[in-house]
């Protein structure tokens, strides 16, 4: 079987003159690397630079609000149910007179937790959440860590901010495939 | 010449300090220009987050060297691990002396009474055999480098290299033969002065050429003669046991013995400080600026030029080891005793029957 066309016969026959003083297949070489040496440069300098890793990237956790701002998630569980990595845990809370403007349920996440070190970022938190609370950003990674504190984030980093909202701009690759080959562009979001 | 301070002293003194100067400085951003060159062959950008362009990183890699702890393997041979980069290094710098950089500098010190000093450390007649000399020696500090670490790896490494560099140094010595029979001097300022204009030697030794510049790969311990070190193999071969600034000496020699040995390849092939219409510029700055101004400018240009032939040659050594792979070691004692020496031989003989019975030979050959 063969996995590639790539593949090419080799034989140990005597080597010809040519390729016996070598020079020759040296000055092609030189060739192909001084041709290298003035090609475009396939790096990104990723700080300043960041690539569109496409619309259906799993990046960090943000919990949704809707229009009005308030938190969708009603602390159901079935996101830390779903995890495989059991990064995910949470405390429920019954929304009191006065948090209409909140919480859109009865329900809702007092304390709402993922241990960063934990999530393999799979969605499957995503998948399993009924309300569309809990996405993984496109656009956005989880920044490094560098003590122990930074680690577990609450609700205070998770929840979206309603100045800055996050908006996904396809679902899947094929519909990605599909606004490109319209012509739509997919708005790059830098800030975090 | 009874020791005296005068102007012609101070000269020199000032000229002998820049090539120093000079030597190390390019040496040390030879290693900047390796990972640029490296990382522009292998499509990347290369270190550019030190300073501007990265031009900085050179200098962070050396305090990064100095930082480290300077580690000595409780087995080891102390004096001789010590001695070892000591000795590749004091070699490597002792070359660059008697390379000339430059025509001469004039100096008026009294009217009618103008010095004029070579822009050279020092001109012995003897030149090339003393830059042989000290290269041979310079093989010392590798050998009593892995063999005073008493470890497998580095003695390997220094076997490697003194058995690889008697190999090339052979050859290499009779490519030079072949020059010495054209130029009939020992002295490189002798054998540039005779390369006036554009009329280099390497159209008069194509074969030396190839032969010597082969050489001074192997001499470096250049890729893709890179046995010595031979990350793959050899954990970095003679230079495994060292850590902090004896390794930093190790490498830095290996970029200084690259800028002279390129050097030394633009004076022997390449011309030197003469460049075609040198006489041209120089009459006209003379025509300019006056006798003395005129003429210290035209030595400038021409060590510009040599400088520029210099650093082309250096980047031609970054050029090869981006792009071949290392010679297994067969292949290099093959290449080295079957090939090269044999080859060296038939060029000492084709240019002495040219001198005889041609003129010089590829020049003939062309009219």
């Amino acid at each position: 079987m063969q996995l590639t066309n790539r593949s090419k016969q080799v034989s140990n026959k005597e080597m010809t003159f040519a390729e016996k003083i070598y020079l020759p297949a040296i000055i092609t070489g030189l060739g192909i690397t001084i041709k290298h040496f003035f090609q475009k440069k396939v790096t990104i300098s990723y700080p300043e630079v960041k690539k569109n890793l496409g619309p259906v990237f799993r990046g960090r956790h943000v919990l949704k609000r809707d229009n009005q701002g308030r938190e969708r998630c009603t602390a159901c569980g079935l996101c830390a149910v779903a995890c495989p990595a059991e990064a995910i845990s949470m405390v429920a809370s019954e929304r009191q007179k006065g948090e209409e403007n909140l919480y859109r349920e009865e329900k809702y996440a007092a304390v709402y937790e993922i241990n960063m070190l934990r999530c393999i970022f799979c969605g499957l938190c995503e998948e399993a959440c009924p309300k569309q609370a809990i996405y993984l950003r496109h656009d956005e990674f989880v920044p490094v860590f560098t003590e122990r504190d930074q680690v577990i984030w609450g609700k205070d980093k998770l929840a979206e901010n309603m100045n800055n909202r996050y908006l996904r701009t396809a679902w899947t690759r094929e519909e990605a495939h599909e606004q490109d080959l319209k012509g739509i562009v997919a708005q790059p979001r830098t800030q975090l | 010449m009874a020791f005296s301070i005068d102007a012609a002293f101070i000269i020199k003194a000032i000229i002998i300090l820049l090539i120093f100067a000079i030597t190390l400085l390019i040496a040390t951003y030879s290693t900047y220009a390796e990972r640029k060159v490296a990382a522009f062959i292998q499509d990347r950008i290369g270190p550019n987050r030190a300073g501007p362009f990265g031009l900085l990183q050179p200098i962070a890699d050396a305090v990064k060297m100095f930082f480290k702890e300077d580690f000595i393997p409780s087995h080891a041979s102390k004096w001789l691990f010590i001695l070892g980069p000591c000795l590749s290094m004091l070699t490597a710098l002792m070359t660059s002396a008697v390379i000339p950089f430059g025509d001469s500098v004039k100096y008026e010190a009294a009217p009618g009474k103008v010095w004029d000093v070579a822009v050279q450390a020092i001109d012995v007649n003897i030149g090339i055999l003393y830059v042989f000399g000290v290269v041979s020696l310079g093989v010392y500090g590798i050998m009593v480098g892995g063999w005073a670490s008493n470890n497998k790896f580095s003695l390997l490494g220094a076997i490697r290299a003194a058995s690889q560099n008697i190999s090339y140094e052979i050859s290499m010595g009779l490519a030079i033969v072949a020059i010495l029979m054209m130029t009939g001097s020992l002295s490189i300022r002798h054998i540039v002065e005779q390369q006036h204009g554009g009329n280099w030697n390497i159209f008069y030794q194509p074969i030396g050429f190839v032969i010597f510049i082969t050489c001074a790969f192997a001499e470096c311990n250049r890729t893709p003669f890179d046995l010595p070190e031979c990350e793959t193999e050899l954990i970095g071969g003679y230079h495994t046991e060292y850590s902090s600034m004896k390794l930093g000496f190790y490498l830095f020699a290996e970029y200084i013995n690259m800028f002279v040995s390129s050097a030394m390849i633009a004076s022997l092939y390449f011309g030197g400080y003469n460049y075609p219409g040198m006489d041209w510029v120089q009459a006209k700055l003379i025509a300019a600026m006056g006798e003395i101004t005129g003429h210290n400018l035209a030595t400038l240009v021409g060590t510009l030029v040599f400088f520029g032939k210099s650093l082309f040659f250096v980047f031609f050594y970054m050029w090869v080891r981006w792009t071949l792979p290392r010679f297994r070691y067969d292949q290099l004692m093959n290449l080295g005793w079957k090939g090269l020496i044999p080859l060296a031989i038939v060029n000492v003989i084709l240019t002495g029957g040219a001198i005889l019975y041609l003129k010089p030979l590829v020049v003939s050959l062309l009219k």
